[in-house]
């Protein structure tokens, strides 16, 4: 198909996921792992705070867990995309072994103004890749898809035509962060040592001489 | 026949108080030490933090990693409500805007309050003799300090002795240590004539005096807005009703919004009606004495919609200025990245949740010629905290600007292993500043009875009517000014916040520091205030406001500690009085 018919077939609104799916084979190395526990996670509930909250937002966890959002293909793209912007590295994982996915399949649910940029992005991009490999994103060898990811990762040189790509890569690139970060393995990559009681003395003194502000120092 | 009824209490209270913040708090805690039997009403649940607090939870135990998206504070802050509240709304004269953020909770917004504790100085109680703006009050800094004093002792508070003329000193437990770009602050304000000294907070930095208070010191997670669960800072849960409850037989009835006042052919109050959130039974209960503490907006609202043939225009307002003179801080907001903190050394730097610095206000308007009354103060924030929603936002922005350790300029976004190492780079590296300052209590700035709703319990809303004025818009400009200065002293680039004239300078719509007070103000002149300077209502001699309405003029301070202060002061003259039976 080329790429003209691509649109014109999803023109008249009748793709399905499913469809896409079909064509989805992913070429082994970098498969998407799984990452529809988000989708699948109603008893993740049991997992939801309850004391020191409101009831209106109790059951609003619960019911946001029992929806789903992304379809499979969008949650395998998103991994793959996830785990491109955040790869394992001598210093901690990778992004979908944060679980990532899942924690961008609650927070669209959560924070609806993220679901038009996020599938519409997931789109463009499968466009993207169509109209030069004939294949979605996650049908793309490894090479291809950082081919399309390179021109859309940086947007002082990103060229016009990229721009809505380099607007749903800086979403994508902002949600995979936070999604990493926020985790005990995202912790203890960035070398957060708080969040436990301790008593707080002050600023260490290797610090300060490094500044030039020992004298300053007070308390 | 309908079974609709209202249902009345048969216990007469010497005291019914409604609310239970600040004001609330101390007005119960006092009174029912004095051994009167006390009732509390609250408008929302049982809070306890020791139960309740999300303390010490990581971001990952929060579905939306600690976004805001149910509370405006993040998931792990501790107030419950908001800026909306499903079936309680409130609305805003044409053209007009005020955002009002309400807590139903036992101890209010105390819960998650920033716990930074000023006292209002000599020229914020008189400062149409200092300046000839606005109102003096009827009280002095002379009349106030005692009570300072004593909650002080009683609460728990750091600082140091400053000298300051118009910040006066309390009697303070050592500050905590400064954080490192807390000092670098410090040296940008030495360069530009910014004084930074260090915070006042009510956070427990050393045991409290009293050995039975059941609070324990600061552990130093930084999270004072969660709500501390071994009672380490203020909040009038933990440290006021809780502890009247348990030590002073006073008695809490929760979920009990409040209604009305009710009262007497004479005009006197005898009690209030409430509905009930728990069973949505009407109710009455008596009392000798009633106090309002509901919060500023929430005690006018009570006080407007009470009305009867002896106070046609709502109990104890024969003034008319219930609900007007609604006043709230300025607030101004500035951010960027320090590129000195780069690739920093990690260590925990959490610290106490309130401040370790603040910028008091420094200038003489009328030495530097300032096209505005009165001034402002700085808060500061930066360092290695707990990511949460929102971390790592934006590197596109930024890590094309700066070059890494080896001299390398990258280009801007990417991704992969390179894009960690700028995440860790940048961590730490963020620093940012906001002032607080006076607003003007102005009888133009008002809230009152919206003739056209009510809320899901029946009870007519409030509509505010709230404009800045040049005086407040002038001073955010004051503000983008200082801290583009400090900004550049630091060496700092600013990230965020740079605003020109078409917004204000930046200034916060009105109701947004959540400073809001005013609505009830004392003075002496029955015609011009409802309240007498022992914040009892000059028509109703059993009826006192002790929240954020009966003040005045604020300063550019917080106004928690007034509260607290001029409540143990309103609560001690109650004493008085009934021990001499006046009331």
């Amino acid at each position: 198909m080329k790429r003209r018919d691509y649109l014109k077939f999803i023109g008249v609104g009748s793709i399905s996921a499913g469809l896409l799916l079909e064509s989805c084979k992913t070429d082994g190395s970098d498969a998407a792992p799984s990452t529809t526990d988000a989708a699948e996670a109603p008893e993740g509930a049991s997992d939801i705070i309850t004391a020191g909250r409101e009831q209106h937002e109790i059951d609003r966890d619960k019911r946001l867990l029992s929806e789903t959002f992304f379809n499979e293909h969008e949650m395998a793209t998103i991994a793959i995309l996830a785990d491109i912007i955040i790869p394992k590295d001598e210093v901690s994982g990778s992004a979908t072994e944060a679980e990532v996915p899942a924690f961008i399949e609650f927070i669209v649910k959560d924070l609806p103004e993220h679901q038009v940029p996020m599938r519409g992005g997931l789109r463009w991009l499968d466009l993207e890749c169509y109209g030069r490999f004939e294949k979605a994103f996650v049908d793309c060898t490894p090479g291809q898809r950082l081919q399309v990811v390179d021109d859309i990762a940086y947007p002082a040189k990103a060229k016009p035509e990229m721009s809505q790509g380099v607007t749903f890569f800086n979403k994508m690139r902002d949600l995979t962060a936070t999604g990493f970060y926020t985790t005990q393995m995202g912790w203890d990559d960035i070398g957060y040592k708080g969040n436990t009681p301790n008593t707080y003395t002050g600023v260490p003194d290797d610090v300060l001489e490094a500044f030039g502000v020992k004298d300053m120092n007070w308390g | 026949m309908s079974n609709f009824q209202i249902k009345k209490k048969p216990t007469v209270y010497d005291a019914i108080i409604v609310g239970s913040g600040a004001g609330g708090g101390m007005a119960g805690y006092v009174l029912s030490q004095a051994g009167l039997k006390v009732l509390m009403l609250e408008a929302g649940p049982f809070y306890d933090p020791k139960l309740h607090s999300f303390q010490m939870l990581p971001p990952w135990a929060s579905l939306r990693r600690g976004a805001g998206t149910t509370r405006a504070f993040g998931e792990f802050d501790a107030a419950m409500g908001g800026w909306q509240i499903d079936g309680e709304p409130y609305t805003a004269a044409e053209g007009t805007e005020f955002h009002w953020f309400r807590s139903h909770m036992l101890g209010g917004r105390t819960n998650h309050w920033g716990r930074i504790s000023l006292r209002f100085g000599p020229n914020d109680f008189k400062g149409k003799s200092y300046d000839g703006v606005g109102d003096d009050w009827p009280i002095s800094y002379d009349d106030v300090k005692p009570y300072y004093d004593k909650i002080d002792v009683m609460l728990g508070i750091y600082g140091t002795k400053e000298g300051l003329p118009n910040d006066p000193d309390g009697i303070f437990m050592k500050p905590p240590k400064p954080r490192l770009h807390e000092i670098l602050i410090k040296k940008a304000g030495q360069k530009i004539g910014v004084p930074v000294i260090p915070g006042r907070g009510s956070v427990l930095t050393e045991d409290l005096k009293d050995p039975n208070s059941g609070r324990q010191k600061c552990w130093y997670c930084g999270q004072c807005g969660r709500a501390c669960k071994i009672y380490g800072d203020f909040s009038s849960s933990s440290c006021l009703v809780i502890p009247a409850q348990t030590k002073h037989s006073l008695e809490l009835e929760c979920n009990a919004m409040v209604r009305e006042v009710l009262t007497d052919q004479n005009g006197q109050a005898t009690g209030v009606s409430y509905v009930s959130k728990d069973d949505g039974q009407e109710y009455q209960v008596m009392g000798k004495t009633v106090i309002l503490a509901a919060s500023a907006c929430s005690s006018a609202r009570i006080m407007l919609n009470s009305k009867s043939s002896r106070h046609p225009n709502g109990i104890g307002n024969g003034s008319g200025a219930v609900g007007k003179y609604l006043h709230d801080s300025t607030g101004v907001a500035m951010g960027g990245i320090m590129p000195s903190l780069l690739d920093r050394k990690r260590y925990n730097e959490d610290g106490v949740g309130s401040v370790h610095i603040l910028s008091p206000w420094w200038l003489d308007n009328k030495k530097a010629k300032l096209d505005f009354p009165r001034g402002y103060h700085i808060e500061y924030w930066g360092g290695m905290g707990d990511p949460a929603y929102g971390f790592g936002f934006g590197i596109q922005g930024i890590n094309g600007k700066y070059p890494t350790k080896d001299g390398q300029t990258k280009e801007a976004g990417g991704y992969g292993a390179s894009l960690k190492q700028d995440y860790r780079r940048f961590y730490g590296a963020n620093v940012g500043m906001a002032g607080r300052g006076t607003g003007l209590a102005l009888e133009s700035n008002y809230c009152e009875i919206d003739p056209n709703k009510v809320d899901k319990w029946g009870i007519p809303v409030l509509r505010f009517n709230y404009k800045w004025t040049d005086a407040e818009i002038l001073q955010a400009k004051h503000m983008q000014e200082t801290f583009q200065e400090m900004m550049k002293a630091m060496g700092a680039d600013i990230t965020w916040g740079i605003q020109g004239k078409e917004n204000n300078y930046g200034l916060e719509a009105p109701g947004r520091i959540i400073h809001e007070v005013g609505t009830v103000r004392m003075g002496d002149d029955p015609k011009k205030a409802p309240l007498n300077k022992w914040c009892q209502s000059h028509e109703v001699k059993n009826l006192f406001v002790t929240d954020g309405g009966p003040i005045v003029q604020q300063g550019d301070k917080n106004c928690t500690w007034t509260i607290l202060a001029l409540s143990m002061r309103t609560a001690e003259y109650i004493v008085e009085q009934k021990k001499q039976n006046n009331i």
